[in-house]
């Protein structure tokens, strides 16, 4: 898949006072993904979506919206763009009707009441619609923020954090709605500090770190390559020392010998150095176990290591 | 140019004026009638005709001027100040929307709402006074170029002020002592000469002259030195927010 619809070069930020949020960042977003942008706070995760929504200016580099300058053609290249903030900000005496078909104006469209309609119903705010947005909950305002950044029919969304502050059930609920939007071509860019988030969603995942974009990779090669998986044997009889032809493998003993704990990564698999190997190997040297159990790191194992391998 | 998103921000302010009538229109309608009572009715008989003109009618003009100047600059300082505010205005500056489009849709509205109550105290005003207007083409002139030039200055303010005092602190603090002092209640021949020379300082004199001489044909300036004083204000007013546009000042860093 080469189908750039966002591409950043050599893009860097440095905000008055010296502090550089972002540093020459390149990166491409293809069409109909969702990309997962992680990172600790203060990484540069929400100054990277503001200068390319043009919320910030940059201090240097170029951003291309659909082969749109976002700056020397920042109609064409707004206009594909819906953005949902991290901030619930909202005009809190306005309606939901009003406010979701103001931001549709905004964006230059012609009022399209039937689209609104659709949006609300997709989002469960039909029924709120009459409602003044301060007598929403916290959930129900988020939900209208994306309502609005849909409002314009975009083909690029911007979800910043999209789920923080949000109940578990409601967190799977716009989950779903990200999921609906991608299958109706719409390309997702979603920060996160909830890496179950970027796991769950994402196609790809970028990891920001002070500033720079540590990594890009697919979510399912990143998981392969960064991830190790954990073989927990519980046996019988405690060892104490390690016998010699279990030298070979990857082992570490726990729970005052109790447990054989085996890591790997799947590719020991081609050296000798595999399940099948230790369990033979196991047998022979008359080392027997009750249970066993295996665990798979996730994706935030992977992130802590990244960052904190170059912290 | 793009005609929506102007018509989506001229409406949504408009609907804020309707949602807070009393506010935005029954307070200073009410507060010009009391200036009426005050200054027309108890105060006005004892005063002589000034230039021909009963004290009451001669303040129309002022006190339309005091309210257009004050209005204009509160709606559109308040109007872009609250999304600032509230975190919404993200919203306006990732729209695919020119910064002429935006300064038409919040100044077009604030300038809308200033006209129109100037007319609703030009109306209450021929409830208290016999009113004659000489020159209605320069009245609506003086009228529509005040409310747009100083909602431009009230844009201005909204943008630059880091909070709500801020936001008060030129209109309460500039703009009502100009006004009071730039002849809204007498002509500047009844000052001493000396100042009469440092009233001419004060830009709202020009206006308030102008303005006046558009309902009665007297003036304590000349026409061309009323219309040269506003269009240069204006020009200022938009070259200031061309400036804030050009390079983000307090709206992008």
């Amino acid at each position: 898949m080469n189908d750039p619809i966002i591409t950043i070069n050599g893009l860097n930020k440095t905000y008055e006072g010296g502090f550089q949020a972002l540093t020459h960042i390149d990166l491409t977003i293809q069409r109909g993904e969702i990309f997962a942008l992680l990172g600790p706070n203060g990484a540069g995760k929400t100054t990277l979506i503001s200068v390319v929504c043009g919320l910030v200016n940059p201090t240097a580099g170029h951003v291309l919206v659909d082969g749109f300058d976002n700056i020397t053609h920042f109609r064409q290249a707004r206009e594909r763009i819906g953005l949902v903030p991290q901030e619930l900000t909202n005009e809190a005496f306005e309606t939901v009707w009003n406010t979701v078909s103001f931001s549709r104006g905004l964006f230059g469209k012609a009022p399209n009441p039937e689209h609104i309609e659709k949006v609300l119903k997709s989002l469960a705010l039909w029924d709120k619609r009459n409602n003044r947005l301060m007598t929403l909950s916290g959930g129900m305002k988020r939900r209208v923020l994306i309502a609005k950044a849909l409002s314009h029919e975009p083909r690029i969304l911007f979800l910043d954090e999209p789920t923080a502050g949000v109940d578990v059930e409601l967190r799977r609920e716009m989950w779903e709605v990200v999921r609906q939007l991608r299958d109706n071509g719409v390309t997702i860019i979603l920060t996160t500090h909830y890496i179950e988030e970027a796991e769950e969603m994402a196609d790809r995942i970028g990891v920001i770190n002070r500033g720079e974009l540590v990594l890009v990779e697919e979510k399912a090669a990143l998981m392969s390559k960064l991830g190790s998986k954990q073989l927990t044997l519980n046996l019988h009889s405690p060892l104490t020392d390690m016998p010699a032809n279990l030298q070979r493998f990857e082992l570490s003993l726990a729970a005052e010998g109790y447990e054989l704990i085996y890591t790997y990564d799947g590719s020991q698999d081609e050296d000798g150095h595999g399940i099948s190997e230790l369990l033979t190997a196991l047998e022979r040297e008359e080392i027997t176990f009750k249970d066993l159990n295996t665990r798979q790191s996730s994706l935030e194992d992977i992130f802590v290591d990244l960052v904190k391998e170059r912290a | 140019m793009n005609l929506h998103p102007i018509r989506a921000i001229y409406m949504a302010e408009m609907a804020r004026t309707r949602r807070t009538l009393l506010q935005s229109i029954v307070s200073p309608v009410i507060s010009t009638s009391l200036y009426f009572v005050v200054f027309g009715a108890a105060i006005g008989s004892r005063i002589s005709e000034i230039n021909g003109v009963s004290y009451g009618a001669f303040i129309v003009p002022g006190l339309i001027m005091l309210m257009l100047l004050t209005q204009s600059v509160s709606n559109a300082s308040f109007g872009i100040f609250f999304p600032k505010f509230s975190g919404s205005i993200y919203e306006l500056l990732s729209a695919p929307i020119s910064h002429l489009e935006i300064v038409i849709g919040y100044v077009g509205a604030a300038a809308s709402k200033s006209i129109l109550l100037g007319l609703i105290i030009l109306a209450t005003s021929g409830l208290f006074v016999p009113l004659e207007i000489a020159h209605p083409f320069w009245m609506l002139t003086f009228l529509v170029l005040t409310a747009v030039t100083f909602s431009l200055l009230g844009f201005i303010i909204g943008i630059w002020a880091d909070g709500f005092d801020r936001l008060q602190l030129v209109p309460l603090l500039v703009i009502t002592p100009l006004t009071f002092l730039g002849g809204s209640f007498y002509s500047i021949d009844m000052l001493p000469p000396f100042w009469q020379t440092v009233t001419l300082a004060n830009p709202v004199v020009y206006l308030v002259s102008g303005f006046r001489w558009s309902f009665y044909g007297i003036s304590d300036v000349s026409l061309a030195a009323s219309v040269g004083m506003i269009t240069l204000f204006l020009v200022a007013c938009l070259v200031a927010i061309g400036w804030i546009f050009r390079t983000g000042y307090r709206l992008k860093p």
